[in-house]
């Protein structure tokens, strides 16, 4: 297992976002995690990156305990994401958003910097040639010295898988990453996240478009108002009349 | 204006200009690392070492060109570039809004002038102190700043200022009150009294040097990215594995280093010190350099600076008038140009 969540419970107030929810993700596969609105989703990201601490229970990394840790240090771990609402450094060019990615990747300091000392220069040219990499993976390449805010909409949700990416992480979280694209541009995103896995990743998926949902995922969890009401494959979740009652509506939209 | 004001006008700009012009191209010479969209390689067109060469050699014979008061009005610019690069660093890169920033510039100037009158130490045995102390200050500051963000931070930082003030006013056994401390020697090299401001100018100018290289080197660099993450975005930041508590102490301390450093040579110039020379305006004052310029900027935070403090000299025969221009003006720049005067790459 390469992450285990043990009866996990984030309340705010007297709201429970999530109540003693519980799974297993496999490394390598893709884990979707679908849900109506409110439902816990996106509490969920941010109780396992450490956004913030939850009420009560586990989440388990490699069988290492990281509840309660800082995010930057879960990130260190090797578990990175992306956000809902982008959230890519506006005011930097492409290129340097991927390359802060590398952060915790690197160690030169002050004084490596000032004195430009050989080691510096060498950890600089390599995060910029892996920085570079990333960003031809995710397809942009030729927009890296571009300021990141003024890409299409589009290409910053590619630009935001990249520095993610960046972190060299065992398991990548996405957090809705079709949301507000085209057709094409679904399409697109698919085989990136398809050769994401293929990279030996576990990635997983926060996603409304069953479409995507259906056919890139290998297991698929529900929640619905903070509770876990199925889990399973594709398959059984499309046959599931729980899942069906609750979420999808009585008519079914598969 | 009269002949020697416009030419004094003149030259500033002409300076400030080849200055900023080479700084740019060096920039993407030295870094290599590209700017944005409008950045293009740096292919030589003319070399920029020789403009870099012509500009140093102009500023070290300056004194031999201009008369005293245009040193002294330089000799101040200087310390202000260092203050404004210093401050750049807390606003400019982490954004971070410091608006008690002439407090530590208040506790180089005081450590420098109690050392050299009180504890007999040389103006240079008391430098390094006064960076070390104000760097220190910049620590302690940034705890109670740590969970706090803009406006928020500003008031913090707004009202640790003014205790910095307050206490150098009041604690008059060791800080002299409101009188301050007179009678700071000049400093001495190699056996030699810097005793001039034809003098004076050249340490200044080699520390003016000095802060562009570090903090230039700085910016280009991981450190730097981590603090322009900062400002950008702290959740996606410490989502990237930045160590944002780290990086806002190292972001304070290293600003507050500079000022230090300002400090004391502020002190070595007036070789008098008071209270008045570090309120909230001064502050203010900082502040306006860092935005006028275009925050985050080197080259733009040192324009902001030497327009700042030469503007108000060369326009000193309009007296009260020159502040409400500068008002007029910087109200303006927020609506047409606040992106600054330079704007990145």
């Amino acid at each position: 297992m390469i992450l285990e969540v043990k009866e996990l419970t984030k309340a705010f107030g007297g709201l429970k976002a999530l109540e003693e929810v519980s799974f297993r993700v496999m490394p390598g596969i893709i884990l979707s995690i679908i849900g109506p609105n409110g439902a816990g989703k996106t509490t969920l990201f941010n109780c396992l990156t450490g956004v913030f601490p939850p009420t009560k229970g586990r989440v388990l990394f490699e069988d290492k305990n990281i509840t309660g840790k800082k995010p930057y240090e879960i990130t260190r771990m090797g578990i990175a994401r992306t956000f809902q609402n982008i959230r890519i450094f506006g005011r930097m060019s492409a290129l340097e958003n991927v390359m802060i990615g590398q952060h915790s990747r690197s160690r030169e300091g002050f004084i490596g910097a000032i004195m430009r000392t050989e080691g510096f220069q060498r950890e600089e040219s390599e995060i910029r040639s892996k920085a570079l990499e990333y960003l031809e993976f995710v397809g942009i390449k030729e927009y890296a010295y571009s300021l990141a805010e003024g890409l299409p909409y589009g290409y910053q949700k590619r630009l935001e898988i990249a520095r993610a990416l960046a972190t060299e992480p065992k398991v990548l979280l996405l957090d809705e990453p079709a949301g507000g694209m085209n057709p094409q541009e679904t399409m697109e995103l698919m085989e990136l996240i398809k050769r994401i896995k293929g990279w030996g990743k576990t990635v997983i998926i926060i996603e409304h478009d069953m479409k995507v949902v259906m056919r890139i995922s290998d297991w698929i969890i529900v929640l619905d108002h903070g509770v876990k009401i199925a889990e399973g494959s594709p398959r059984q979740i499309q046959n599931n009349p729980d899942v069906i009652e609750a979420y999808l509506g009585k008519e079914g939209i598969f | 204006m009269g002949i020697k004001g416009s030419l004094f006008l003149l030259l500033g700009i002409s300076l400030g200009y080849s200055l900023l012009i080479i700084v740019r191209k060096y920039s993407g010479f030295l870094s290599g690392i590209p700017l944005g969209k409008e950045f293009k390689p740096p292919h030589i067109r003319y070399d920029s070492r020789l403009l870099y060469a012509l500009t140093l050699i102009l500023l070290l014979v300056l004194p031999l060109i201009v008369g005293d008061y245009y040193i002294d009005v330089f000799i101040l610019a200087g310390i202000y570039i260092i203050l404004a690069l210093g401050l750049n660093v807390v606003i400019g890169f982490s954004g971070l809004l410091n608006l008690g920033f002439a407090a530590f510039y208040a506790i180089g100037a005081y450590t420098c002038g109690l050392l050299t009158t009180k504890a007999g130490l040389g103006f240079w045995s008391s430098l390094p102190m006064s960076v070390f102390i104000a760097t220190v200050s910049g620590l302690i500051l940034a705890f109670p700043a740590l969970r706090l963000r803009g406006d928020y931070l500003a008031i913090v930082t707004l009202g640790a200022g003014e205790i910095v003030r307050l206490t150098l006013n009041n604690w008059d056994s060791l800080t002299g009150g409101p009188n301050g401390i007179s009678g700071i020697p000049s400093p001495f090299v190699f056996g030699f009294e810097l005793s001039k401001l034809s003098h004076y100018y050249y340490p200044v100018l080699f520390f003016v040097l000095f802060t562009i290289f570090i903090v230039r080197r700085l910016y280009y660099s991981r450190t730097g990215r981590a603090w322009l993450a900062l400002r950008e975005d702290e959740v996606a930041a410490e989502a990237m594995g930045i160590n944002t508590t780290k990086y806002k102490f190292l972001a304070f301390s290293f600003g507050a280093f500079w000022a230090g450093l300002a400090g004391a040579l502020f002190a070595g110039k007036m070789r008098f010190i008071s209270p008045e020379s570090f309120t909230f305006m001064e502050s203010v004052f900082i502040a306006c350099m860092v935005i006028l310029g275009g925050i985050g900027s080197i080259p733009g935070v040192i324009l902001g600076a030497l327009i700042l403090v030469i503007l108000p000299e060369v326009l000193r025969e309009f007296q009260l008038y020159r502040m409400l221009a500068l008002g007029i003006g910087l109200v303006l720049m927020m609506v047409f140009r606040p992106q600054g005067l330079w704007r990145r790459g």
